[in-house]
């Protein structure tokens, strides 16, 4: 008997979404519109989280060395530094790199290679790059050297400069920014996610209500509570279902559109090539929003008309 | 007050037992009302607007609690059963209303298979049940119409098919002729008489003077939220 009752109510809530013309469109509308909202923060976040990060992978600090500090010292150092929780990764330039890096970003400036020409030994010195895992984890880094600067070659200095002193403070605002970013995402994201929740309880109580006579009638002939809420609950389902499928095709036009300007804005991320990367993320995140809001709010709406 | 007495009192199937109703105006829409209906009877309950029909059939089909009293179905106190009785007990009335309440959504058929899938009754009962029910009430051409394709008539004809399509032990029929015309009214005044000749319990509710004196049966008169007459082959005296 539960398997009759559940096919009679599958039958049931299919039935009724497509008799239900007028109301399963206006829900539907309601419901594309509010998964659309959903799935743009999900890009916005997607984008800014890239630009962010090449914001990020911009920043590193340089530890630039004496002329004479010996390799085996500045490998040594390089270790250390790599053993750090906070350190993503470290490169070290020889002083032969950092003369042919110097010599190949002035190529077009002839005094710079006639002046460097005319010197007879490389005026460079070797140079470690550091790479944190987040912004806000040089300071640490910087302060890890600032106690290994006190460790020498035979108690010689190797390290001539640190150049996070003299970004400390764009860094920290850097910091600071992308921190406040984070937050302020997740908070409208937050609270857009409580304004969709609303709006399609709202829309899917509407859209009960004006069955409200039909489940008092239901009540009256003997029909178990399961029994008149299943329908319903299905029919919400597939609004939520049909409405994700639909957002998820308006992203495509609307997406391939924005994404020139996306490229340009967020530092070459192309929103059209996010979507068309994550589809089958995106569609799964939609269909289960737009499923479990249906059906959720399908059941508490239609409680309320349970009460006979 | 003429009390009927010709039935063995104990056997009754409903017993409204000094029920009052007071809403929030304070007013009683139900003063004390004592009511048996036994086995088979045909019971037309008559009064003005506001005299308590409608209150005394929602206290009946269990759709409100009284202030005082109960109502008993065979015994058993109906706003005392649990969820799962109270679906089994509304299965065991058929109910028909003056605006039909029909499913709008569903088609004549489906309107009364709706009732039998409620009461747990196999697709194979329904199948074969649901176009006998309707060659009953003269539907049975009508079997895929949605109920606004329907007159209004055929609607109240539909309603009571639903009704009765459980084989119940008491139809409930409020007003049921209230909005139709003489000559629908009289169809259904006669299919109420022919189940009610065929052992079912009815209970009517009627501003119609017609349809009382046509029924030619027991007739209570509510005045005020209180019973003023019972008669046995009552006419409609207001």
């Amino acid at each position: 008997m539960w398997w009759i009752n559940t096919k009679r109510i599958l039958r049931s809530g299919f039935v009724g979404f497509w008799r239900n013309g007028v109301v399963t469109a206006a829900s539907i509308l309601v419901m594309t519109v509010t998964l659309f909202v959903l799935g743009s923060l999900i890009f916005m976040n997607a984008m800014l989280d890239s630009a962010l990060g090449q914001i990020q992978s911009k920043v590193d600090i340089n530890v630039y060395f004496t002329l004479d500090a010996p390799e085996e010292s500045i490998l040594a150092l390089k270790s250390s530094i790599e053993s750090l929780p906070e350190t993503a990764s470290v490169e070290y330039v020889t002083r032969e790199q950092a003369l042919e890096e110097f010599s190949k970003k002035h190529a077009d400036d002839q005094l710079i290679l006639q002046a460097l020409e005319e010197l007879d030994e490389n005026p460079l010195g070797a140079h470690l790059n550091i790479r944190a895992k987040e912004t806000s984890q040089y300071e640490s880094i910087a302060r890890f050297l600032d106690s290994e600067n006190a460790l020498s070659s035979a108690g010689t200095n190797i390290i001539d400069k640190i150049n996070y002193f003299q970004n400390k403070i764009a860094i920290e605002k850097l910091s600071k920014v992308i921190s406040s970013v984070d937050t302020l995402s997740f908070a409208i994201l937050i609270i857009f996610i409580i304004i969709s929740v609303l709006i399609v309880f709202n829309t899917i109580r509407l859209a009960i209500y004006t069955s409200k006579e039909e489940i008092s009638v239901m009540q009256l002939v003997g029909a178990s509570h399961r029994y008149i809420q299943g329908p319903f609950i299905i029919e919400g389902m597939m609004y939520g279902f049909a409405a994700a499928l639909f957002a998820m095709v308006l992203f495509y036009p609307v997406t391939i559109w924005l994404g020139p300007f996306t490229e340009d804005f967020f530092g070459g991320t192309n929103i059209f090539d996010y979507y068309v990367d994550n589809f089958s993320q995106m569609f799964f995140i939609l269909i289960l929003s737009g499923v479990l809001l249906g059906a959720a709010s399908s059941f508490l709406a239609i409680k309320r008309y349970l009460k006979l | 007050m003429n009390q009927h007495n010709q039935h063995d009192d104990n056997k009754h199937l409903l017993f409204v037992n000094n029920v009052r109703k007071i809403y929030m105006d304070g007013l009683p829409s139900l003063d004390g009302v004592n009511l048996k209906v036994h086995p088979k009877e045909f019971v037309s309950i008559v009064g003005h607007s506001g005299a308590g029909k409608t209150t005394l059939l929602k206290m009946i089909l269990a759709e409100d609690f009284p202030t005082e009293g109960q109502v008993l179905f065979q015994d058993l106190d109906i706003h005392s059963l649990h969820k799962n009785d109270m679906n089994k007990y509304r299965r065991r009335i058929g109910m028909v209303f003056q605006d039909f309440r029909l499913l709008p959504h569903k088609t004549a058929f489906e309107n009364i298979a709706f009732a039998m899938e409620a009461a747990g009754r196999t697709d194979e009962e329904i199948e074969s049940d649901v176009p006998h029910v309707l060659d009953l009430v003269d539907l049975g051409d009508k079997i895929w119409n949605f109920p606004q394709e329907l007159s209004g008539g055929e609607k109240q004809r539909l309603a009571i098919a639903r009704a009765i399509v459980n084989q119940p032990d008491v139809v409930i029929a409020d007003e049921p002729t209230g909005n139709l015309d003489p000559s629908n009214t009289h169809d259904i005044v006669q299919i109420l008489k022919k189940i009610n000749d065929l052992g079912t319990t009815v209970l009517l509710t009627t501003h119609n003077k017609g349809v009382v004196d046509s029924v030619q049966s027991r007739v209570v008169t509510m005045e005020n939220g209180k019973i003023v007459r019972d008669d046995e082959h009552g006419k409609f005296i207001i």
